[in-house]
């Protein structure tokens, strides 16, 4: 999908609890603004909940990054980057599914942030790091149509 | 500095300032315990007041002596460091800003060199200024000294709040003769829920509540860490013969608990206080009968 992408809003540490209210506080009032419903909204925030704890848990600390986007069709969005310089995801597949944990949680995070949004896409490189980029539309953009 | 200036007044600026702070040590403590800082502190008796700046002046001649007029570090701020930070502590208690704790410390630096000026007003002009030069930028590292401990101080009361706000953000509430609730409101992070656990445990030991309710109506957020906390309470609960049920899922923390893949199955949940409470009532074997006559005048 094509879309114009606005400068970054805003870039927020990752580093403590207390930083992951920030980041969810900060998606919230972003959605609100961008006309997201209550519903979206808190999948949303979810998402970023999850994303943002991976970052500081399995990451060591990082960042996001969130940018109020636009589709060609002029539906708003809103699209949040997660960093970390962390030692990586070792099998990709394998954290995405459903209860695998590296922890102690309940192996849902990753694989349902991916549910919670309307794009996902993951970056991860052993020893450099892991990018999560995840974006929903306030209102869901028509599915490409699938090859026959 | 030229060499033969220097010979002339046979002493280095700083050690120039040290005398002049320990000459001049009485006449500085009384100034200074009339400036705000000190005023707003030792509200009991000027004494106090002189008696610390009395303290703050020695500590500078004992930096001065060392000759690191620089360095926050000094050992000559030792002696004043637990002083300051109770100053400091003082005023950020009273409502201060850090800004405003900077520049009431700022205000006792001309009361001090405003007395060099006076007793170096005979001497030449660049030894006037390389000593006027060394007291503002030893007040200078007090400055720094004091904004470091307010700052520490500053920390430890947000620290302090967070314990309290642990302490006092989760009532225990008695609904009925064993039923018990508990309204979480907040963010349920790992250390809040650990304390939510322990006093609903507490609650059903004391109260001999069989049935515990623990409402979601003030968490604003519900991920699957805080999901794994309020399953891990229900399990304890459970352990302790009580039955949990779990009230205020909002319509919209449902779809995303779907969609998390989060199996809430295990747990029971209504979506509001009321519904638990009529729920935990009906198997407490109580009949809630309305009454005829209120019936009749809604009509």
């Amino acid at each position: 999908m094509t879309h114009s992408t606005g400068s970054v809003s805003a870039c927020l540490p990752i580093h403590s609890d207390l930083d992951l209210v920030r980041v969810r506080q900060h998606v919230r009032q972003m959605t609100a603004q961008l006309g997201f419903r209550l519903v979206e909204q808190t999948k949303l925030v979810t998402a970023a909940s999850e994303l943002a704890r991976n970052a500081l848990i399995h990451g060591g600390g990082g960042q996001m990054e969130c940018t109020p986007v636009s589709s060609s069709g002029g539906v708003q969005g809103l699209r949040l980057v997660f960093s970390d310089q962390g030692p990586g995801i070792a099998d990709l597949d394998q954290a995405l599914s459903d209860g695998y944990t590296s922890g102690e949680g309940l192996g849902m995070g990753l694989g349902g942030a991916r549910r919670l949004v309307h794009e996902f896409s993951i970056d991860s490189r052993r020893g450099v790091g892991t990018t999560v980029t995840v974006t929903s539309w306030t209102s869901r953009p028509p599915r490409p149509r699938e090859a026959p | 500095m030229p060499e033969q200036q220097a010979a002339e007044h046979q002493t280095n600026p700083v050690e120039e300032v040290e005398a002049f702070l320990r000459r001049r040590r009485e006449q500085i403590a009384q100034r200074w315990a009339d400036a705000t800082l000190f005023r707003t502190v030792f509200t009991v008796s000027r004494d106090e007041a002189v008696e610390a700046g009395r303290t703050v002046v020695e500590a500078l001649a004992a930096v001065a002596a060392s000759g690191r007029v620089e360095d926050a570090e000094a050992d000559g701020f030792a002696v004043v460091r637990e002083q300051l930070a109770r100053t400091a502590h003082s005023r950020a208690r009273a409502g201060a800003t850090l800004a405003q704790i900077s520049a009431e410390m700022d205000a006792l630096r001309p009361l001090v060199t405003d007395l060099l000026l006076d007793e170096l007003s005979e001497a030449p002009a660049e030894h006037l200024r390389e000593c006027t030069t060394a007291l503002t930028v030893l007040m200078g590292t007090l400055r720094l000294v004091m904004l470091e401990t307010t700052t520490i101080a500053g920390q430890e009361l947000i620290n302090r709040q967070r314990l309290e706000l642990l302490e006092i953000a989760t009532p225990v509430i008695k609904l009925w003769e064993g039923i018990v609730a508990v309204p979480l409101i907040g963010t349920l992070d790992s250390a809040r829920s650990q304390v939510v656990m322990e006093t609903l445990l507490d609650a059903v030991v004391e109260q001999h509540a069989r049935i515990a309710i623990l409402d979601i109506t003030g968490v604003p957020t519900v991920d699957s860490l805080v999901a794994q906390h309020l399953m891990k309470t229900v399990a304890a609960a459970r352990l302790m013969g009580a039955e949990c049920i779990v009230s205020g899922i909002r319509p919209a923390i449902a779809q995303t608990i779907v969609h998390l893949g989060i199996d809430l199955s295990s747990v029971l949940t209504r979506a509001s206080l009321a519904d638990a409470l009529a729920y935990a009532l009906q198997q407490q074997g109580a009949h809630i009968v309305p009454n005829p006559a209120s019936t009749v005048e809604a009509r």
